[in-house]
This record gives C-alpha cells, sequence and structure tokens, in this order.
C-alpha cells in the first residue's frame, strides 16, 4: 500500500510543478501570441467596423424601404434593371437545364417584365414586376416554419435556412413574385447564398441595406440608362425622394383590394 | 329477426404465399417510389413537371387525395361509435387502421415532395401559428395519436369505457383535421379557384366519399381473398351510403361553381375551366363529373347492377378515379388558371410563364412524381395489409345473421309485438 501511495503524491508533486511551470510559460507565450495578434488584426477590425457600421445596427422600423415605379417612364424593350438585378445577385449565374421552354417555366426570376394592355382603351403600358414587400404579405402568413418573414424596415424576404420548400407562400402569393430554386446551384455571390429546394424572391438587394448603401440594383440601373422609372428609397420619411414623388403623382397598388398595403407602387396603371 | 351474434375478429389468414406476394408486390412499389424520391431530391425539381407557375404537382394530388381519404375512411367507426349504429360496429377497427395508414402514406408524399426534405425537422421545431401548414402539423399527428387511442377503446376490453368520449374526439378532430385540409386551399386570396371557405366543408364532403370507397375495396378484397361473408345487408347500407356521399359531393361542387359563376370577377376563370380549358375541362367533365360521380351513382341506383358485387366494386372504383379527377383540377387546374393581378387588361409579354394572352400554364406530370406518388399509396396498403394479418381488425364475418339488426326492423318488431 505504501509504495503505492508514495507514488500517487510524487506523482501529484511532479504534475503540479510541471503544470505550474507550463502556466506560467503559457501565459506568457499566449499574451506575446495575442498582442501580436491583435497589433495585427485590430487596426482591420477597426477599419471593418467603421465602414460597415450599418451591419451590427439593428433594423428599425423608422424607416420603411420601398420602389415607386412610373411606367410611363419605362422604356420598350428595356431590360436595364432584370439584368443588373440578375447580377447582383447571381442569378445569371443560373445553368440552363432541359428544355428551352422548360428553363424558362423554371428558372429563378425576381424581377419580370410586364407589358400590358388594356382591353376598353387599347392603352398599353409596361413596368417591371417583382415582390411588392407588402405590410400584411400572404406569403408571411402561410409559411409554416417562419422562413418567409417581413423584417422591421419593411422588406419581405425568405430565411433560407428555415426554409423547407413547401413552396406554400408561391401558392400564397398574389404576384407569383417568388421562385423555387429547381436546380443545383453553382458560384454563388457571398452576399447572396442560393441554394437548391429553397424559395427567394426580391429583397430590395438587402445586402446593400446592412451596408448602408443607397439604393437597388434595379434602381440604380434603370437611373443608369437614363430612364429614372425606378426611384427606391424610405417610405417612412415625409421628406425622403420617393416620398415627395409620391406626394406629386397619382399611384397605386397592384390588387389593392386585397388591401395588403404594398411596398412597391405603381403610376400609371 | 335473428337474434344477433357476438362480433368475432380474427386475423387475415390467407396463405403465407400469397401474403408474402402482397407483401413483396407493395414493397417493389415502396422501393420504386423510394429511388423516385432520390433522384427528384439529388437532381432538384427540375426533372418533374413542377415549375414556378404550378408549384405543387401529381405527389399533391396523391398526397391530398390520401389525406382526405384518411380522415373519410374514419367515418364508418363514427358511425359505430358515435351515432351509435351497431351494424356498422363490425368495421370500426378497419375504419381506424385505415384511416391511420392513408394519412402516413399522404403525409410521406408531402414531405419527400419538399424541396428540403431533411429539414423535416425544422418544421417540428419552429411553428408559424398563422399558417394553416403548421396547424396542420399538429392536426394531422393529432389524428394519428387519437385513432390510435379510437382503436385501443375498441379492442380492449379496459378501454370500452372511453370507446364513446373517444369516438366523439375523433369524430370532431377529423373533421377540423379535413377542413383544414380543405383550407390550405381555401385561405389563398391570390388565386381564383381559391380564396372560398366553401373548400373547408366540400372537402370533409370529398373525404366522406373517397374515404368509404378505399374502405369498402379494401374490405372487399381481405373478404374475398379468405373467403369471409358480406351479407347483403350490410351490402347495401354500404352501398347506400357511398351514394349519398356521392351525391353530397356533387352538391358542392355545384355550389361553389354557382356562386364563382354569380361573380363577374370569377368569369374569366370558370369560362376556362369548364368550357376552355382543354386537358382541365376535360377532366373536370369527363374523369371529376362522369365517371367519377354520375357514373357511380347511376350504378349504386340502377335496380339491377346495385345488386351485384362487382358493380358495386366498379363504382368504388369510378369514385376513387373520380376523386383523383377531382384532386387534379382542384390542385393543379387550379394553380394553372393564370393570377388576376391586371382585371380589365391582357397581358401582353412577360419575362415569366405568366399567363400572357391570358394563356394557362403549362404543366405535366414527370414519371418520377407519379411513381413516388403510388410509392406513397402503395405505404399506405402495406400498413394495411400487415395489420389485418397480424392483429385482429377483420370481422370474422358480416353475414345478415351476425351483424346487428336494422333500426327499421327494430322498430316493426316492436310495433308488432302484443301488448
Amino acid at each position: 500500500m505504501q509504495p503505492l501511495n508514495a507514488t500517487q503524491e510524487q506523482a501529484e508533486i511532479s504534475d503540479q510543478t510541471e503544470a505550474g511551470i507550463d502556466r506560467a510559460r503559457r501565459s506568457l507565450i499566449g499574451a506575446a501570441a495575442g498582442l501580436g495578434a491583435a497589433a495585427l488584426v485590430a487596426p482591420g477590425v477597426i477599419l471593418q467596423t467603421l465602414s460597415a457600421q450599418a451591419e451590427t445596427a439593428p433594423v428599425t422600423n423608422r424607416v420603411r424601404w420601398g420602389l415607386l415605379i412610373e411606367t410611363d417612364k419605362c422604356a420598350k424593350g428595356c431590360r436595364a434593371c432584370i439584368d443588373a438585378c440578375d447580377h447582383e445577385n447571381g442569378l445569371d449565374l443560373q445553368i440552363p437545364a432541359g428544355s428551352p421552354n422548360k428553363w424558362e417555366r423554371q428558372k429563378a426570376v425576381w424581377i419580370r417584365k410586364i407589358k400590358l394592355q388594356d382591353h376598353q382603351t387599347g392603352r398599353i403600358t409596361q413596368f417591371p414586376l417583382m415582390c411588392q414587400h407588402c405590410e400584411h404579405p400572404p406569403c408571411v402568413d402561410v409559411c409554416p416554419t417562419g422562413a418567409s418573414f417581413r423584417r422591421a424596415d419593411g422588406i419581405v424576404m425568405v430565411d433560407r435556412h428555415l426554409c423547407i420548400g413547401c413552396r406554400y407562400c408561391m401558392m400564397a402569393c398574389p404576384y407569383k413574385a417568388r421562385s423555387f430554386i429547381h436546380h443545383n446551384t453553382t458560384g454563388q455571390l457571398t452576399a447572396v447564398p442560393r441554394g437548391k429546394g429553397c424559395v427567394e424572391s426580391c429583397n430590395l438587394c438587402v445586402h446593400r441595406r446592412d451596408y448602408g448603401q443607397d439604393s437597388t440594383a434595379c434602381a440604380d440601373a434603370c437611373a443608369e440608362t437614363g430612364h429614372h422609372a425606378i426611384l427606391f428609397g424610405d417610405l417612412e420619411d415625409p421628406e425622403s425622394p420617393i416620398r415627395r414623388r409620391m406626394r406629386e403623382i397619382q399611384n397605386r397598388q397592384i390588387r389593392e383590394d386585397l388591401e395588403l398595403n404594398t411596398g412597391v407602387r405603381y403610376a400609371g396603371i | 329477426m335473428t337474434p344477433m351474434k357476438r362480433i368475432v375478429y380474427r386475423e387475415w389468414r390467407i396463405s403465407p404465399q400469397r401474403y408474402w406476394s402482397l407483401i413483396g408486390y407493395l414493397a417493389a412499389l415502396i422501393g420504386i417510389g423510394a429511388l423516385s424520391f432520390g433522384y427528384l431530391e439529388h437532381e432538384g425539381h427540375w426533372v418533374t413537371g413542377m415549375s414556378n407557375s404550378v408549384v405543387w404537382g401529381m405527389p399533391h394530388v396523391f398526397a391530398v387525395f390520401l389525406i382526405i381519404a384518411a380522415s373519410g375512411a374514419l367515418n364508418l367507426a363514427s358511425i359505430g361509435t358515435v351515432f351509435k349504429k351497431p351494424i356498422y360496429k363490425p368495421l370500426g377497427r378497419l375504419s381506424g387502421l385505415l384511416a391511420v395508414a392513408l394519412l402516413v402514406g399522404g403525409l410521406l408524399i408531402l414531405v419527400t415532395d419538399l424541396g428540403r426534405p431533411e429539414r423535416l425537422i425544422v418544421a417540428m421545431t419552429h411553428y408559424n401559428f398563422s399558417s394553416i401548414f403548421a396547424w396542420n402539423i399538429y392536426l394531422y399527428t393529432g389524428f394519428i395519436a387519437i385513432v390510435i387511442a379510437y382503436l385501443w377503446s375498441m379492442a380492449d376490453r379496459q378501454g370500452a369505457p372511453f370507446n364513446y368520449p373517444i369516438g366523439v374526439l375523433a369524430l370532431i378532430w377529423r373533421l377540423a383535421l379535413t377542413t383544414g385540409t380543405g383550407s390550405i386551399f381555401g385561405f389563398l386570396v391570390a388565386r381564383q379557384a381559391y380564396d372560398a371557405a366553401i373548400l373547408g366543408p366540400m372537402f370533409v364532403a370529398l373525404s366522406l366519399a373517397y374515404g368509404l370507397a378505399v374502405l369498402m375495396l379494401v374490405l372487399f378484397f381481405c373478404f374475398d381473398e379468405e373467403g369471409r361473408p358480406i351479407g347483403p345487408r350490410l351490402l347495401r347500407r354500404l352501398r347506400n351510403l357511398l351514394a349519398l356521399f356521392a351525391a353530397l359531393t356533387l352538391y358542392f361542387v355545384l355550389v361553389y361553381h354557382l356562386t364563382n359563376l354569380y361573380m363577374a370577377k370569377k368569369d374569366a376563370f370558370e369560362h376556362w375551366l369548364l368550357l376552355n380549358g382543354g386537358f382541365y375541362t376535360l377532366v373536370f367533365w369527363a374523369g371529376w363529373i362522369l365517371l367519377g360521380s354520375l357514373a357511380p351513382l347511376w350504378i349504386l341506383y340502377h335496380p339491377v347492377l346495385r345488386e351485384q358485387r362487382t358493380w358495386i366494386i366498379a363504382a368504388c372504383t369510378l369514385v376513387i378515379l373520380g376523386g383523383f379527377a377531382a384532386m387534379y383540377v382542384i390542385i393543379i387546374g387550379s394553380q394553372a388558371f393564370p393570377l388576376a393581378m391586371f382585371p380589365g387588361h391582357t397581358l401582353l409579354e412577360s419575362g415569366f410563364d405568366d399567363g400572357v394572352q391570358g394563356a394557362a400554364a403549362t404543366y405535366w406530370p414527370s414519371i418520377p412524381e407519379i411513381l413516388l406518388g403510388i410509392g406513397g399509396v402503395a405505404v399506405s396498403l402495406l400498413i394495411t395489409l400487415v395489420g389485418v394479418r397480424v392483429l385482429q381488425f377483420l370481422p370474422e364475418s358480416l353475414a345478415d345473421e351476425v351483424v346487428a339488426p336494422d333500426e327499421e326492423e327494430l322498430a316493426e318488431a316492436v310495433a308488432v309485438k302484443p301488448a
């Protein structure tokens, strides 16, 4: 018994000493490494924090993002907004599968151009149509997991981690604004992750919102062509350009009868 | 009046060769369904006929049919327990078994058709209670639990005192379930064909017909295989009940379409579905109305045909085929019809499959979709066959002298009894 006890005690003592030595040494090395790393990384972190401050600020309902689309300014044959949206969100990286007709039916489309004719008058109107960012979105009501949600700032979007791909939101959307990702995805953009089997739609370039940028890809592209048919802005701020313009010209919601209070408004339809 | 005998339930005693060949056949169908599931999930939904316009395809046709047939199959148990019609009591156990089996098959199809089936756990842990879908997750799982308890109360002596209360709960639950299933469509304000509260009760009516038709076919098959007798009295009851339910579905279809026809805003949809919808018009008139409703009604009320077992089986089969036609029209036809976003306007161009010039969306079911659906049906049948084989679900006999007397006869017997 005794030799065994003695061995245990010795072992404990030697453990403690070793541990003591190790601790002192490790803390020194650790502190040095930590300081070194901090010295190297800190300026970058600080810069990053300064440049992307909006990323950490909570989304608030003091703003409500929306679009005003002036259909008389939307030019025939122009698809600048669609191309810009596709590029911004990586939709131009989709690889066609199946017959061309099938691809047309199944590819993801966040924004599309519509040309209408009035039965009575024959008047022709054209304009882009995308998610209307409703205040009371039917897609959010029906989503079983809460993946389809509305941010405090009015943006309606899909949480791609919660979406189970049931497509009930697509059944419920009165604007057919949503797409299901039917295909395997390749080469996605960091800001816009996409994945097969989920539903997606226009999110008013939410990554731009989170980095504090001013506009959406579609609105920028439209302005660049000189048409200025799409105006992006804060619907809550009475002095914002979009609100001022909305006061000036008659505008309405598509399917006003549903009283969804859409965040995208149209003039001239 | 013959005295009623005690009902004896026995396992299904067909020969092992026959039993295992049936199981093997169903297992093969399930295997093919599983392969379709694997293919579909590996490739993505682009291999199906579904698109951004018709987002729910054949799998939903099968799944919704099975789910509503499940709640309808429970109806005979309810008539026996809750409405206290003793002649239906011997069918209560089969009724409960089928209800669970059909629901499991239907749910399996729904789940395997998800874009992300591996995230089912998300659906179990994140609920949005404004969604009918989320409610249905509870309604479906609750239904299975209640029906299992119901079966226990029917089969176990200790459960007997609870039979009536559980029966009442099961009846209320199944009404909620089918109304919930109908409301998946009824609550959709966006689409012309939906946005109608009548879809809830209409689905209840459909469920009664489809559930009974499936139950009758399973009953005939199981009894014929083993040579168990079904007497003309019970046959007459089941036959008349099926005719009543088939007529009830027609009533709801009529009210639904008459209401729509009265509203100017739904004119375009009704005109399309009833006259110009091509394949959908054909499926509606020929499949749902003619073959699925009027033909079985004609058989079931025909003085000669209604007496023949083969013709009753034909009527049940027609009701089921009509059910699939109905689901095809309700689920796929309603999606194919373009959304009415711009009343008073014609869509000339769109960058999407969007109903240009009022055209309906294109959808043709792909083979994997259909095989997936058949796989689900096979799961339901497998559960049923194994169930009746290993447990005492089937009454030994449903001959006239075994089943309870008709109430009409009882009343007569009382009337002629000397005071």
